[in-house]
């Protein structure tokens, strides 16, 4: 290899090197504000903003979904496997909303504890599969482990 | 060694050479894509919980793959062109773009088709999706910062950093549902961990996987191609290839 080439190749490992190590630290530093919602644990540790609309995320427990007297409002328990955090929440659920899904709900907390969702999204897990197959790993108790929470 | 290599990447033999590759790859192309859409659209069986709509991952999770995909090879290319001055190199990389851009599109647009019924939201700020946007923007601003240059040497020197500096955002797309909370669902297939979908999904998915692979590879070929004619139109060898048609 020519000095001249030499000296280019360094170059462009020095911008990889130095572009790679600036947005490492920049992730780094900004770690809290890329999490696109907070999970129970992290609201009962107080690190969710307060008086602020945010977003909260979590596994819905299985029978915890209830519906209020006025038929519009649904209640329902998240929980990461160490902290719940009840929901409530007026309007329409998305199609994939079930208990033992992962849902994303954006909102307030309230002074009682509960949280006002304005919006509820669910979260999709990475599995897929016929209906025969899931019906035939329900009794078995291979369901599906919360991921991602 | 360094003399074979020039022969062998000069303007000439690689349209020459491709131009043999072309029909073959056009071919493979064609099957694959064929067999993949109606394995994938109408053999594969219904998901437990998306029932249909799921069926969209066909498309979305090859052109997403190949969005990363593309880069890589645009950015290699960039380098190349950057340390070894190489002319096939700056083409290559320079029909990368638009590509890449294309399948970038692609992946977004066929996601939040697909995310409007599964999470109820066409759109979300989350890191994966964000990134992945930051991917479309790298793409446009390769190639507007290469057509705003006029001297050619210039344009491609500065296109190619510019590609090599967005080589940072490629790792983030990729692990971003890992190191982060995001509504966008974790990997469903990596290296380590092997597949969480249902073998009669896969298998359609990796025919789709490999029919984007050689589309990718066939379009390469055809806008160098005409890179190539359009540099090299005062050249001899283009004259003959004129003659011959």
């Amino acid at each position: 290899m020519t000095p001249k080439r030499k000296r280019r190749l360094m170059m462009v490992l020095l911008i990889v090197l130095g572009v790679g190590t600036a947005a490492t630290l920049a992730l780094t530093a900004f770690n809290k504000n890329l999490m696109f919602f907070y999970s129970p644990s992290q609201i009962a540790a107080g690190e969710a903003p307060k008086n602020r609309y945010f977003r909260a995320g979590g596994m819905v427990q299985e029978g915890s979904l209830k519906r209020d007297k006025d038929g519009l409002t649904v209640r329902f328990v998240i929980h990461d496997n160490e902290k719940n955090l009840t929901v409530a929440y007026k309007g329409i659920l998305p199609d994939l909303f079930r208990e033992g899904q992962g849902i994303v709900a954006q909102g307030k907390i309230a002074s009682d504890g509960v949280f006002i969702a304005s919006e509820v999204l669910a979260k999709h897990d990475e599995n897929y599969m016929p209906p025969e197959v899931a019906a035939a790993m329900k009794p078995k108790g291979i369901d599906k482990k919360p991921k991602g929470q | 060694m360094w003399k074979a290599i020039k022969r062998l990447t000069s303007f000439k033999n690689f349209y020459r050479f491709s131009g043999k590759l072309l029909p073959w790859f056009g071919a493979i192309t064609l099957v694959l894509f064929l067999t993949g859409l109606y394995w994938g659209l109408v053999i594969a069986p219904i998901d437990y919980l998306q029932k249909d709509s799921y069926r969209i991952l066909y498309i979305h999770v090859p052109a997403a793959w190949m969005s990363l995909f593309v880069y890589i090879v645009m950015a290699a290319s960039g380098a190349i062109h950057l340390v070894w001055k190489t002319k096939l190199s700056e083409v290559i990389a320079n029909s990368c773009a638009p590509i890449g851009a294309t399948f970038t599109f692609l992946a977004l647009v066929t996601g939040a088709i697909w995310g409007q019924p599964t999470w109820g939201t066409w759109w979300v700020w989350d890191a994966r999706l964000t990134s992945e946007l930051v991917l479309l923007f790298l793409y446009i601003g390769y190639m507007a910062l290469h057509s705003a240059i006029e001297d050619r040497a210039s344009a491609a020197r500065a296109a190619a950093i510019l590609a090599i500096v967005g080589l940072v955002n490629i790792p983030i797309i990729h692990f971003s549902v890992n190191w982060w909370f995001t509504l966008h669902q974790v990997a469903s297939i990596s290296v380590g961990k092997g597949s969480s979908l249902h073998p009669s999904m896969y298998w359609p998915l990796m025919v789709m996987t490999a029919a984007f692979k050689f589309y990718f590879a066939t379009v390469l070929m055809m806008t160098a191609r005409n890179e190539i004619l359009e540099r090299d139109q005062n050249s001899n060898w283009v004259r003959e290839e004129e003659k011959n048609l």
